[in-house]
């Protein structure tokens, strides 16, 4: 098979800004061409805003790293332009086993909500994810929005000013300098722009490191998703295995933090334990094997004047729940429509801070959460270690103790719950549609909701009339009137609970700003402005 | 709160801690620890409300 990894996807080329006389300025560079940088980068070059991706490589990641993509991503990979590209190469899944010690102690089929234009997540190698960003960003090229990547590009010094950061850059063909507006570091868990400015990466809850290794099946296997607690092949320890596109098979063998890497990545130790784990029947070839360390930690502020952390740079989490690029996604998401407003004049500067507050919350969501899930996997105590083995037991007969048996809770979008651009609510809505959730998707005039909101601000009206357009403070605001005969079940059951009519202000991230049950311009105006950061909401 | 759910309800005190020694005859400390496990888990999901089960956290700390 072709190894996507190994062809240069945006090859070094040699840029009118390496001969400029002085460093020319950029409104917005990012460094790192991974899942986030390139989101971001999308995000910003729809909305017209210039952006530069710096990358010191030129190709897609090796092998698969993460591979399950939560429905949460593939709604932004929509509002992306490339949502069908993921979903159609993705693998869906429903069916999973759990084993504990040599036995299956249940399976489950997760029977996702119905009325989601996307699935609950897919399966996809990174590499894959990567491929079509990249794809994304060439169609926007080619339509002339202002958007390049930059391979062979390294960082190698930035100077971090009030107004601007000076970035100096090691090419093939020498150093240069350019001066960013905003600068935002994706440049992953070991981020370099994080040790050139000399900021903390505080936490550390734990430790562990994953072997995972990709194998192809020479014959079928099933597409479900199996875990096992302390099996044979791995005495106390997980192990993983998941259906990706291609008949490429993922395992994630938990190792401990005591371990001799280079002992365990040697191709033979590591088909040796693959035997043991399939059986001795199934032949497989081993595509690629690599270490994985996670620890898990966050900094402590996510801005720092002009430069900006999202993804892995700025937090980092187990792998349980798949929390780490989806949540770095969720990153890009906040952060694009913010730092446009902000650089069109049309917010102040410091709506940025509500994007440092809104997902340094959901940071420390994951890490709970994912800490939750290691405590479960790999018990730290005797006694926890005793409940651990009886959930698994009971679970075996008794349906009550499933949902306690954790080997991940897979990643939903964070409810800002508190979060200072949220407006007014309205009493007797449904809960999960509250302000600081995003919008949940519904079947709407043979199409789905989602597909109506994001970019812009936009004012929903279910059973109550809202202008097609607005133009507040600058700001404009689409309408979308869902007359009463249009609200269909899942509408009626996800925006109006039993309540007859409601207005829903929603940002351009899809989150919900605020709602009331009827349209009021004044209302709105004022919602507007704290969605903008430039008020706070009256107690 | 810890009133309600501490308030005296056994049926039979007597009959119940014999069957609770009896349940655990003949098995080793880890057998019992684990048998222990077990029976905690499945009385807190009889009793389900969280609010309950905490109280219930909170009593049995008091010695």
């Amino acid at each position: 098979m072709t190894k996507l990894f190994e062809a240069p996807l945006y090859p070094y080329k040699w840029s009118p800004d390496q001969d400029a006389p002085s460093p020319v300025r950029h409104p917005v560079v990012i460094i790192g061409a991974g899942p986030v940088g390139l989101a971001t980068a999308i995000d910003l070059a729809q909305a017209d805003v210039p952006v530069v991706v710096l990358d010191d490589n030129d190709k897609v990641s090796v092998g698969s790293r993460a591979i399950c993509f939560s429905k949460r991503s593939l709604e932004i990979f929509d509002r992306l332009g490339c949502g069908d590209e993921m979903e159609d190469k993705g693998v869906v899944w429903n069916v999973g086993k759990v084993f504990f010690g040599d036995r299956q102690v249940y399976d489950f089929n997760l029977l996702p909500e119905e009325g989601h234009k996307r699935p609950a997540f897919i399966n996809l190698q990174q590499y894959y994810c990567e491929l079509f960003l990249v794809e994304r960003i060439r169609a926007l090229q080619a339509e002339g929005k202002p958007v390049e990547i930059r391979g062979g590009n390294k960082v190698a010094n930035l100077t971090a000013y009030d107004d601007h950061t000076l970035v100096t850059v090691e090419t093939p063909e020498g150093a240069y300098n350019l001066e960013a507006d905003w600068l935002i570091a994706c440049d992953g868990a070991g981020s370099p722009t994080r040790k050139m400015l000399d900021l903390d990466f505080v936490g550390r809850v734990f430790e562990d490191n994953f072997l995972i290794a990709d194998v192809i099946m020479k014959a079928d296997f099933p597409t479900e998703r199996w875990f096992w607690f302390d099996p044979p092949f791995n005495k106390d320890q997980s192990a993983l295995l998941h259906k990706q596109p291609d008949g490429v098979w993922r395992i994630d063998l938990q190792l401990g933090w005591d371990i001799d890497k280079e002992k365990e990545k040697k191709p033979e130790n590591v088909i040796l334990r693959l035997k043991d784990m399939l059986g001795p029947d199934v032949e497989f070839d081993l595509e690629w094997v690599s270490i994985y360390t996670f620890q898990c930690r966050r900094m402590e502020q996510f801005r720092h004047g002009r430069v900006i952390f999202a993804g892995d740079s700025a937090h980092q989490v187990s792998p349980f729940g798949a929390r780490g690029a989806n949540s770095g996604f969720q990153d890009a998401d906040n952060l694009g429509w913010k730092l446009k407003l902000v650089l069109d004049g049309k917010a102040p500067e410091r709506l940025l801070d509500s994007y440092a507050v809104e997902r340094e919350m959901a940071a420390d969501e994951n890490i709970l959460q994912s800490s939750r899930s290691t405590d479960f996997i790999t018990p730290k105590s005797e006694i926890s270690r005793i409940f651990r083995d009886a959930v698994l037991d009971l679970s075996e007969h008794f349906e009550f103790a499933r949902p306690l048996v954790n080997s991940g809770r897979l990643s939903v979008p964070c409810i800002y719950d508190g979060s200072p651009l949220n407006g007014p609510d309205a009493a007797g809505l449904p809960a999960r549609t509250r302000p600081g959730s995003p919008a949940v998707d519904a079947p709407f005039a043979e199409g789905w909701l989602l597909d109506r909101i994001g970019g812009d601000f936009l004012l929903l009206g279910l059973g109550a009339e809202v202008p097609a357009k607005m133009e507040l403070d600058g700001i404009q605001i689409t309408g979308l009137t869902i007359a009463a005969n249009q609200i269909n079940r899942d509408l009626k059951h996800r925006y109006l609970g039993e309540v007859g009519s409601a207005v829903y202000l929603i940002r351009p991230d899809q989150h919900v700003a605020a709602r009331w049950t009827g349209f009021d311009e004044t209302a709105v105006e004022q919602a507007l402005a704290i969605a903008l950061g430039k008020k706070e909401l009256a107690a | 709160m810890t009133d309600s759910v501490t308030a005296p309800k056994l049926d039979k005190p007597d009959e119940f801690y014999a069957r609770l020694l009896t349940a655990h005859e003949g098995l080793s400390k880890a057998e019992s620890d684990a048998f222990n496990a077990r029976l905690i888990l499945l009385m807190a999901n009889r009793i389900g409300n969280l609010t309950e089960l905490e109280a219930l956290l909170e009593a049995a700390r008091a010695r």
